[in-house]
């Protein structure tokens, strides 16, 4: 799982050596078991609102170890800045002054999480300074954390309190190790839809899912996840990686699906086997996705139109159907998974690039359309992962890329489908039209 | 939907007390792409193919721990270590390990046969689901040790002081070394399957030209239907196998004439039968999903086709009456009379391509007066075939033979055409399926749209 680089360094000699070298000291990351705490010890909540009051209350109400105010020398498994009613960027200093004394009391493997308001929204300069100079904090202070900590924000629309469903919702995700390659990010909560699930360990109990791209890969993670999570799964992949796909299909006790999802009827295929085997479908995972890499200045016009066709055409055509379909009506959720190399760019994926960044304009726009009927669209944008893929690129540019974020490693495929399955969950119902990176916060681009 | 049966243990009655006979529904199937012999299966051993098509299969319709009322398959060419491949290929997928299974052989009517015997125990109540299949590797086929060496060794094993070990080990001969290597020969007449066929082809007057002909529209329907996604839900690829890999989808009458007879070479002129218009020898296996309506309901599955009847028939082939394929001929006729049926009321026929001039030699046989008077006891000719309702999605010749799978292919792709098309004039679409087996056997099968 883990890279050997960070096996190394985790332990014993190794550990002392990269230390003294000042090498890089990547940790094993603490990852999501069912049945595990949600954090590693006591949560420091900080903040004088009455948001930050009920949210200590809800947090105690989940059984953790509170703290209002931090015991000296305690090791603490997270700290919550409440920052929900700053008016003024002078409102910032004390509670994050505050913070700062506790970070280094912070275990290995902590979280750092804010909870403040959209700067869109806010009624005044000085409001939208305040707001927006949390998100400079914030994505700065997840640069300095070390020993797989992580920093991570929660913005919430004007409206809403601090403890809306999916406000609390991302919240637990955040706290949690299913948030465990998730740095320096935020998500905004712009409804009050959503509600927490009755058993933490099986959010998607009774749901049933479609991912495409399942046979191996990010894909096969995702299908494993959401199943882990309750749901039972439709794995969707083109024919000719049918053989990967059974086995998928088999382990996770769903059902294959051999189909080309360019095919102009593949959302009709898609929600026909459903129904047909399941008589429901609730969550759709755009994974598949193919490259083609070429500089544009050689870019021929098949690998152009493939990459077109297969990672946004074919999710915008699946998408219409999906949205046209009676059986799609109930709090349905669309994940999408999009790429940082739409986001940030990168040489010789000009298609890639801007079939990635279509999946994000997907996205945003769909989120309206899905409204009405309290379906949720987001999209999971990866950065480095170990894959098959990753595993095939010149060992130099891959320890470069591996290296090159805040947590000073790759992510595992785990880690991008604990974002997806999370955004697929009823407790992320107040949560459309986002882009959640998936990258440790990656250092280079955007 | 995969429901583990709680009562595990064979408490659950699988079946119902017997009453009305039951329709057998056709869910679906699977099989593994065809592949050449020493292609891509040259490692894959009977045991693998069949758990892999198992497994596919499983995927498709969501069996994980399922109990399956019975899982019958077999295969033609077996090593001894077989002697339990369906059992073992049931305990290596990912069925519920208390599926029972056994093996069935009847040459290449074996997978057909599964199927009409799974459907037989259906339609009694016996069973509510089964799996039928067949699988077999010419590449990775049995040899055995020389009578001689066998015979010599078994008394070795036999013997008990060395001195008598030395005398045995004394008997052997060079001769008794050549491995004995299995062989598409008639035990009863030496001649190997494609010569018996040479005959029958030049007794019925079967040209070069049809045979091509036949040979070309088989690789033709079958690519066509590769591109239009027939088999997406038919096929699972299997060790880096997308497609049959028999199957040239570029072929033309032009480079299919060009071949040189390999078959009845002694015939001189009348010497028709190539490497293009007969099979090659091929690697494989074949699944199919069987149930009763209710059954598949409850699951959420889909239901095809329905099993209406099967027949089996055998000729006279070593003292040169019929053809050794010729079987067929003789079943069809006792199969649509049961049923009130003539070649007219079938919407697809499924005629084996063991040999191109094997499909011809039936029809022609078929459209005979005579032989239609003295041999199937009919005032004339059983009819004709109607050739655009011939073998649509390609057959044997492109996708290769793999001797017990090829029952299994035709049920399941023949189940699919027949939903697909549904109702013709107001009935069920009807298929006929005919394979013909060594040892001059054949068996046919007729279904219906469900």
């Amino acid at each position: 799982m883990t890279d050997k680089y960070t096996q190394l360094v985790s332990h014993g000699l190794g550990k002392d050596v990269a230390k003294r070298l000042g090498l890089p000291q990547p940790v094993v990351l603490r990852r999501y078991q069912p049945g595990a705490p949600l954090v590693t010890g006591p949560v420091l909540v900080i903040g004088d609102s009455a948001g930050a009051d009920d949210i200590a209350t809800t947090l105690l109400g989940w059984g953790l170890d509170v703290r209002r105010n931090a015991l000296p020398k305690e090791e603490l498994g997270a700290i919550v800045v409440v920052l929900d009613a700053v008016q003024h960027p002078r409102d910032l200093s004390k509670s994050v002054l505050t913070a700062g004394t506790s970070l280094r009391d912070l275990a290995a493997n902590a979280r750092v999480v804010t909870i403040s308001r959209t700067s869109q929204s806010a009624p005044s300069p000085a409001s939208a300074a305040a707001r927006q100079g949390i998100d400079g904090l914030l994505r700065s202070l997840a640069k300095e954390l070390r020993a797989g900590t992580t920093a991570n924000g929660i913005l919430l629309d004007d409206d809403l309190a601090t403890t809306s469903p999916s406000a609390l919702g991302a919240l637990r995700f955040f706290l949690s190790g299913r948030s465990a390659y998730v740095d320096g990010q935020f998500l905004t909560v712009s409804s009050t839809s959503g509600m927490l699930p009755n058993d933490s360990d099986k959010p998607l109990a009774g749901k049933v899912a479609v991912v495409t791209g399942a046979a191996r890969g990010i894909g096969a993670a995702i299908a494993r996840t959401l199943h882990r999570d309750g749901a039972t799964i439709v794995a969707v992949d083109i024919p000719a990686a049918g053989d990967h796909l059974a086995a998928v299909a088999n382990e996770v006790r769903g059902t294959a699906l051999q189909l080309d999802i360019s095919r102009d009827d593949a959302g009709h295929r898609i929600i026909e086997h459903a129904i047909e085997r399941y008589g429901r479908l609730d969550i759709v995972v755009h994974n598949a996705g193919i490259t083609r890499d070429r500089l544009l200045a050689n870019m021929d016009e098949g690998r152009w139109q493939s990459v077109i066709a297969v990672n946004i055409a074919a999710q915008l055509n699946i998408n219409e159907a999906l949205m046209a379909s009676k059986y799609f009506k109930d709090a349905p959720r669309i994940v999408s998974v999009a790429s940082t190399s739409g986001i940030a760019g990168n040489r010789g994926q000009t298609n890639y690039g801007a079939s990635k960044g279509g999946v994000i304009g997907m996205v945003r726009s769909t989120a309206a359309l899905m409204e009405s009927f309290g379906g949720t669209i987001n999209a999971v944008a990866p950065g480095f992962i170990e894959t098959e893929m990753t595993a095939k690129m010149p060992f130099a540019i891959r320890e470069a890329a591996r290296r090159l974020n805040s947590l000073k490693q790759g992510g595992q495929p785990q880690d991008v489908a604990e974002a997806i399955a999370f955004l697929a969950s009823d407790a992320a119902g107040g949560i459309s039209g986002e882009v959640l990176r998936v990258c440790g916060q990656q250092l280079v681009g955007a | 939907m995969a429901v583990a049966d709680e009562t595990s243990g064979g408490t659950r009655n699988q079946g119902s007390a017997p009453q009305a006979p039951r329709a057998a529904v056709i869910v679906g199937g699977n099989r593994i792409p065809f592949a050449r012999t020493g292609g891509a299966y040259v490692k894959s051993s009977n045991q693998d193919m069949l758990t892999a098509a198992l497994d596919g299969l499983i995927a498709r319709f969501g069996l994980q721990d399922e109990r399956i009322g019975e899982v019958a398959a077999g295969a033609v060419l077996k090593h001894s270590r077989d002697f339990n491949l369906t059992r073992e290929a049931v305990l290596g997928s990912a069925l519920s390990p208390e599926t029972p299974a056994y093996d069935l052989q009847q040459a290449c009517a074996t997978g057909l046969e599964t199927v009409i015997g799974l459907s037989n125990k259906i339609k009694l109540g016996q069973i509510d689901s089964a799996i039928a299949g067949g699988v077999d590797s010419a590449s990775d086929a049995p040899i055995a040790v020389s009578e001689g060496l066998r015979e010599i060794l078994l008394d070795l094993n036999r013997a008990k002081t060395p001195v008598q070990k030395l005398k045995i080990i004394g008997r052997v001969r060079p001769k008794d070394l050549a491995p004995d290597a299995p062989n598409t020969g008639e035990p009863r007449t030496g001649l190997s399957m494609g010569e018996h066929q040479a005959l029958t082809t030049a007794q019925w007057k079967i040209t070069r030209e049809a045979q091509d002909e036949l040979s070309f529209n088989s690789h033709r329907n079958l690519a066509a239907a590769y591109e239009r996604g027939f088999f997406d839900d038919l096929i699972t690829p299997y060790r880096g196998l997308n497609r049959d890999s028999n199957m040239r989808a570029d072929t033309t009458l032009e480079k299919l004439s060009s071949l040189k007879p390999v078959f009845g070479k002694n015939l001189g002129s009348e010497a028709t039968m190539t490497a293009g218009n007969s099979t090659p020898l091929t690697d494989g296996a074949s699944t199919v999903l069987l149930a009763t309506a209710e059954w598949a309901d409850a699951h959420g599955l889909p239901k095809l086709a329905t099993v209406l009847d099967g027949e089996a028939a055998a000729v006279d082939f070593v003292h040169g009456k019929d053809g050794l394929l010729m079987a067929p001929v003789f079943a069809v006729p006792r199969l649509l009379a049961r049923h009130g049926l003539t070649l007219e009321d079938i919407d697809f026929f499924e005629i084996h391509e063991a040999f191109a001039g094997t499909v011809l030699s039936t029809l022609a046989a078929w459209e005979d007066e005579d032989f239609g008077r003295t041999r199937l006891g009919l005032d004339g000719a059983l009819g004709k075939v109607d050739r655009a309702k011939l073998n649509v999605n390609g057959s044997s010749l492109a996708a290769g033979h793999p001797f017990a799978a090829t029952g299994g292919r035709i049920v399941a792709s023949l189940a699919k055409m027949l939903h697909e098309k549904g109702s013709v004039d107001g009935r069920p679409a009807r298929g006929l399926i005919s394979v013909c087996a060594a040892g001059g056997q054949g068996v046919v099968a007729l279904l219906e749209a469900a």
